[in-house]
């Protein structure tokens, strides 16, 4: 088929994989690598037969030499970048999240965490966002496997200012980085691209009475929880963090909210154990810091299937399902 | 600081080549009376192709193991490092006296091969089937770098029953790299016996030549029809394979006969009789 035929106008109410990429306004993985491959000769990037699912595509068009399509072959591919990272390259790697962290576990521990190459992970459809997919294609273990990983940087985006943000703070960072992106759909939390510090939560709102730290898709919805809280009686004054850096976290931010605030509710799109909320209750825990905590997860079984907003409703990843979560855990 | 190039197919005399064979194999069972364990079938299967790699075919500087432009020699058998190290050692690339700490707490050396921790090694390994992808991606670099180098790996024959071997096989033909070249050293055994017999995976030749390779056939104890095949290997238009028939134990003749010397310890009766064997041929 010829892209004039691929191109030509559909019935609007019709949609197709490249049609429906321009929706897609939150992943911007592509825009921000085509801007850093301009200067930076060394950067390569693969994927897995995903290009037009994750906008990579538009990266091929304009660097064609500097793209590799290994085909649904995502350990090969995983393999490959460990290759190219030790022979000089800076590796962006990109497939869903599902495969990147369990089918390509090992892949990833040792021949990109172990040897300490550059590669970028770009995981992508994080979490359940693959919604009626199904298990398959969810990944709510991700964090607590590649939090586990030596020599493993784990950040994860909120919005797609946050993506080109976190793919920008940690293009030079020695060993590989695995960067935990949505699908594309999510709400604008950033209104410009965040500059971030390696290690640091960013304060997106203060406030006295409790602390949320949330990460992923989960901020956008603590914000909401905020305003929800603030307007509703009794008031409650609630600061809000984005989780960006998961490892290393940042334990400054997490003892002085427990210190500010009295009470800490963590939120992820994850399995409750050793995501987000783990890696914020071994902070505490080793500090001996007595505070009101819980962890908002999804819970310790595998999704249902559902559209991925119908999901995050039924599982209190909204502004509403975190308020209950934190009224329920101060008592007010 | 020597800063000598080793260049590319340098000369070497075929008899010295096989002396350094069996030297390999000494070094083996005197690394292995260190760990009291260790991998000695494997390192003999393919102690012949070591020798004519790094006396002979590969291109090193090993005063600067990092060098943009040398050939790559990747071991995705990486149980076989044992053999590797003393070569690595001669080559100037360590302190021979490394050696001595062979899987001692904090050595360098284990028994499957850190790129971090030894010079001279191109990649870690340890997980059988990933380093062939590897090498796909080294051969990939040196195309986008317009580099000359090549790209090297040596794999087991019950290595190729690992499914991400045909992924890269796939790639690598999809690819044309003719700067990668594999050796598959088929000893014919695994663990648990011969490899037909626990999972078939003949003709390895016609499958790879299938995935758009060449190919050619040798017996990897014969030093002259291994140093054509790494001459010819050279010169193909495409990614290359070595099918390289050998002999799990090779040189010793009580190991010729059982897969299980694959993992063990020699006590001192047997390693006389081993040591006797090879230093017989040694002293010829």
């Amino acid at each position: 088929m010829t892209i004039a035929e691929l191109e030509k106008p559909l019935d609007p109410a019709s949609w197709n994989i490249q049609t429906s990429m321009p929706k897609l306004t939150a992943l911007t993985m592509s825009a921000e690598l085509e801007e850093l491959a301009e200067r930076r000769p060394e950067l390569v990037v693969l994927t897995a037969d995903l290009a037009s699912s994750n906008g990579l595509d538009s990266f091929q068009r304009r660097f064609p030499d500097r793209f590799i399509n290994t085909g649904i072959a995502e350990q090969n591919m995983m393999s490959i970048a460990a290759g190219l990272a030790a022979s000089g390259h800076i590796a962006y790697v990109s497939t869903f999240a599902s495969f990147a962290s369990l089918l390509c576990a090992e892949q990833v521990r040792t021949d990109l965490a172990y040897t300490r190459q550059k590669v970028r992970i770009l995981s992508h459809h994080a979490g359940i966002s693959m919604g009626f997919y199904g298990t398959s294609h969810h990944a709510v273990e991700d964090i607590a496997i590649t939090r586990a990983m030596g020599h493993m940087t784990v950040v994860s985006a909120c919005d797609g200012n946050a993506i080109r943000g976190l793919i920008r703070s940690t293009i030079d960072i020695d060993g590989p980085v695995y960067i935990r992106i949505g699908r594309g759909a999510e709400k604008p939390v950033y209104d410009a691209v965040p500059d971030f510090t390696h290690g640091r939560f960013r304060t997106l709102r203060d406030g006295r009475d409790a602390t949320i730290i949330a990460t992923g898709i989960g901020v956008k919805a603590a914000l909401d929880a905020a305003d929800i809280l603030a307007d509703s009686a009794p008031r409650l004054s609630v600061r809000v963090l984005d989780a960006a850096y998961i490892k290393p976290i940042d334990a400054d931010a997490i003892r002085a909210a427990a210190r500010e605030t009295g009470a800490i509710l963590t939120v992820e799109e994850h399995n409750p154990h050793g995501g987000l909320g783990g890696a914020v209750a071994e902070i505490l825990a080793e500090g001996g810091i007595a505070v009101r905590f819980a962890r908002h997860a999804l819970p310790d079984e595998y999704a249902l299937v559902a559209p991925p907003t119908h999901l995050y409703r039924h599982y209190g990843l909204t502004g509403d399902g975190i308020a209950t979560a934190l009224r329920t855990l101060i008592g007010r | 600081m020597d800063n000598a190039i080793l260049p590319r197919n340098r000369a070497a005399d075929p008899r010295m080549l096989e002396k350094k064979a069996d030297w390999i194999r000494l070094e083996t069972i005197r690394l292995v009376e260190i760990a009291k364990s260790g991998h000695y079938s494997s390192v003999f299967s393919c102690a012949e192709m070591f020798a004519a790699l790094y006396y002979h075919t590969l291109r090193l500087k090993p005063a600067d193991p990092r060098w943009p432009d040398r050939d790559r020699f990747l071991l995705g058998k990486g149980h076989a490092a044992i053999g590797q190290y003393p070569i690595l050692a001669e080559l100037g690339y360590f302190p021979e006296d490394w050696l001595d700490t062979y899987t001692r707490l904090g050595s360098p050396l284990g028994d499957h091969p850190d790129m971090n921790k030894v010079p001279g090694c191109d990649f870690s390994s340890g997980s059988i089937g990933h380093n062939l992808s590897v090498g796909v991606g080294m051969a990939l670099a040196a195309r986008l770098q317009q580099r000359d180098f090549l790209t090297w790996v040596m794999i087991g024959d019950g290595e190729l029953a690992e499914g991400q071997v045909w992924e890269a096989a796939m790639a690598a033909g999809h690819y044309g790299l003719s700067n990668l070249i594999g050796i598959v050293d088929a000893n014919g055994m695994g663990l648990d016996g011969n490899t037909e017999d626990v999972m078939n995976i003949e003709p390895i030749a016609a499958k790879f030549e299938s995935f758009g390779w060449s190919t050619n056939e040798i017996d990897g104890h014969d030093m002259q029809a291994v140093l054509a095949a790494f001459d010819r290997a050279q010169q193909s238009d495409r990614p290359h394979m070595i099918v390289a028939r050998t002999k799990k134990g090779k040189g010793v003749g009580f190991m010729e006969t059982t897969p299980y010397w694959h993992l063990g310890f020699l006590g001192p009766a047997d390693k006389a009789v081993a040591v006797a064997e090879i230093q017989e041929r040694l002293d010829a």
